[in-house]
């Protein structure tokens, strides 16, 4: 998919946070935009404002100043039920500690996406949506299994099938292999760079990883709030 | 929604503390419930089966059957009242009864008799003949039969059993239901201080047509120049010695259960809430609402309480089934097993209001960034 609007656009982007009477500053003035089927990293110490970038970007904050689009429609003033809707139906989330429902097999993970909309929004073939994926991420044998009884990378391709159930602009991933020992890592950011590419979605990749800056298109540099280096990857 | 009755579904362990507890305050509800309908009928059947509107006492009887008394110049006063359709005689006397053939029995069997002229429900229209009566069917606990002769009260003046009805005891005891003639003849032979002449009752059944019975009832005591004291038939029910007290007692102790299971369902749901803090950051985050997160807990709620009633009213059910009639005044009906349901799941969904806030507090934006 080759797609002219841009996965992401945030333009002059501030958040502040209200502490003890200061204003302490996460973002300050950033502009990031994102190819429609583009890969970045996004790297920088604690503290430096990738975490906040990225929810912002994926519609769990708003910004205190700036624009966002995502895929082309504009976000920045949209309400807190908008937000819910939008991140619903618009943006893709992989956590850092996984996150599944423990009570719900792989499939159902995957479903809890289009349920969470209510019967009157559900989609037609979901069922069959959540089949593919897991197919698509080796895991159609284990579709019938909670997470308890999966592999830690097995479990990390069922939230990155989670996050493609909506079809989303874009996918953010919260430190994807934080919790994953090396060999176990290299195969999920081989199949996160296979998966995005082959829909052309993007994804914003927040890292600490040197093998994830290896495959994606571009590095951001993030420090004290302001993006400080864009580099392009080397995959 | 769907995700809550999954949980409930998969992990049922998870809920049975609750369950546990909600279940037993369900039954100490409709067993207390039970206890107060079996109390309040077995002390106002006699008045419940009656077939009227309006009870009329003397006025100086202060609501007492005991101490009323209706001339034949009052019944006739009471008859000429507009809307009064038909009057008709009531006496009562409560002594100990024995069985015929064991005169000499010091164990006495609790009795009312009441002479009628109007039937109440389950009885003949004609009262049965001097020295005849109809028995509740209560009495059967105390062997008494068809054909059964009692002996009542120190002169062991007997009556002769030929009928039973249902649901008619009076504060507490079985009744005895025969013509005024018998009542008047029992009551003289064994208190003569309270014996009347006859044409005398002790108070009047009224049936109206027309105006609302109240009306009919102001009408009657202005007729009879303030001598009698006319109340609506709910009116004397509950005016019957301690049904208020006990209502109100009971329905105090009701009240208490009821806060008690809020604050269990309160308490257990919220901590619940606060266990699936991390859960419910990252359903919010792919696009989970407030509402339907906690829609799910009243789901929740109401079905582990939908599940604890439904124990407690086959408990409830059984024990009504296995008490003997006599000994314990326990009633389970539809109805108070209903309404008990009803209270519960209201207290329930009122308990789940304390997870609110905090569900609402669920920040989506923790679920980025942290590594549990």
């Amino acid at each position: 998919m080759t797609d002219a609007t841009p996965a992401l656009v945030m333009k002059g982007i501030r958040k502040t946070y209200r502490v003890g009477g200061d204003d302490i500053v996460a973002l300050d003035h950033v502009d990031l935009t994102i190819g429609s089927d583009e890969i970045v990293a996004l790297v920088g110490p604690s503290g430096s404002g990738k975490t906040t970038l990225c929810s912002i970007a994926g519609g769990l904050l708003s910004a205190t100043e700036g624009s966002v689009q995502v895929g082309g429609h504009d976000i920045s003033h949209a309400s807190a039920r908008e937000l819910t809707d939008f991140r619903r139906t618009s943006v893709g989330f992989v956590f850092q500690a996984v996150n599944l429902v423990p009570f719900l097999t792989a499939r159902e993970n995957l479903l809890v996406v289009d349920e969470l909309a209510g019967r009157r929004l559900r989609r037609r073939g979901a069922k069959d949506r959540a089949n593919q994926l897991l197919e698509e991420l080796g895991l159609a044998d284990r579709a019938g299994n909670l997470p308890a009884q999966l592999s830690g990378g097995q479990r990390q391709r069922v939230a990155i099938g989670r996050a493609l159930m909506n079809d989303p602009e874009l996918v953010l991933f919260d430190e994807p292999t934080s919790a994953l020992d090396s060999k176990l890592g290299d195969q999920v950011v081989r199949l996160i760079r296979d998966e995005m590419k082959a829909r052309g979605t993007s994804a914003i990749i927040v890292t600490h990883d040197d093998r994830i800056t290896h495959y994606a298109d571009r590095t951001v540099h993030i420090e004290d709030g302001r993006i400080a280096e864009n580099l392009v990857g080397s995959a | 929604m769907r995700l809550a009755l999954r949980e409930l579904r998969r992990r049922p362990g998870r809920f049975a503390v609750a369950a546990v507890i909600l279940t037993l305050i369900a039954m100490l509800l409709m067993f207390l419930g039970g206890l107060l309908d079996g109390l309040l009928g077995s002390s106002t059947g006699a008045y419940r089966a009656q077939r009227a509107d309006l009870i009329v006492y003397s006025t100086d009887a202060r609501t007492s059957l005991v101490r009323s008394r209706i001339t034949p110049e009052q019944r006739r006063q009471v008859e000429g009242v507009e809307g009064v359709t038909a009057t008709g005689g009531i006496g009562s006397v409560q002594l100990g009864g024995r069985l015929g053939d064991q005169p000499a029995s010091r164990t006495l069997i609790p009795t009312a008799l009441f002479g009628y002229e109007l039937a109440p429900r389950g009885l003949p229209a004609t009262p049965p003949a001097s020295g005849t009566v109809i028995a509740d069917s209560s009495l059967k606990a105390h062997d008494v039969k068809l054909g059964t002769t009692l002996l009542l009260g120190p002169q062991r003046s007997p009556v002769k059993v030929v009928g039973f009805v249902d649901d008619t005891r009076y504060s507490g005891q079985g009744t005895l239901w025969g013509s005024l003639d018998t009542w008047r003849r029992v009551l003289a032979a064994n208190i003569p201080s309270q014996a009347v002449g006859n044409d005398v009752v002790q108070a009047l059944a009224v049936r109206t047509s027309g105006a609302a019975p109240s009306t009919v009832g102001g009408a009657i005591d202005r007729a009879t120049a303030g001598t009698t004291d006319t109340l609506t038939l709910t009116a004397a029910t509950n005016a019957l010695p301690g049904v208020s007290q006990q209502q109100s007692t009971f329905e105090q102790i009701i009240g208490v259960t009821l806060v008690i299971a809020l604050v269990v369902v309160g308490l257990f749901f919220a901590l619940i809430t606060v266990e699936r803090t991390a859960l419910y950051g990252i359903l919010k985050a792919i696009g989970a609402s407030s509402w339907t997160l906690f829609a799910g807990v009243v789901a929740q709620a109401v079905v582990v309480t939908l599940f604890a009633s439904a124990i407690a009213a086959a408990v409830a059910l059984l024990l009504d089934a296995l008490i003997p009639p006599g000994t314990i005044p326990f009633d389970a009906t539809p109805s108070r097993i209903a309404s008990s349901v009803l209270l519960l799941i209201l207290a329930a969904v009122a308990g789940c209001a304390f997870s609110l806030r905090r569900v609402l507090r669920i920040d989506p934006a923790a679920a980025i960034g942290t590594a549990s």
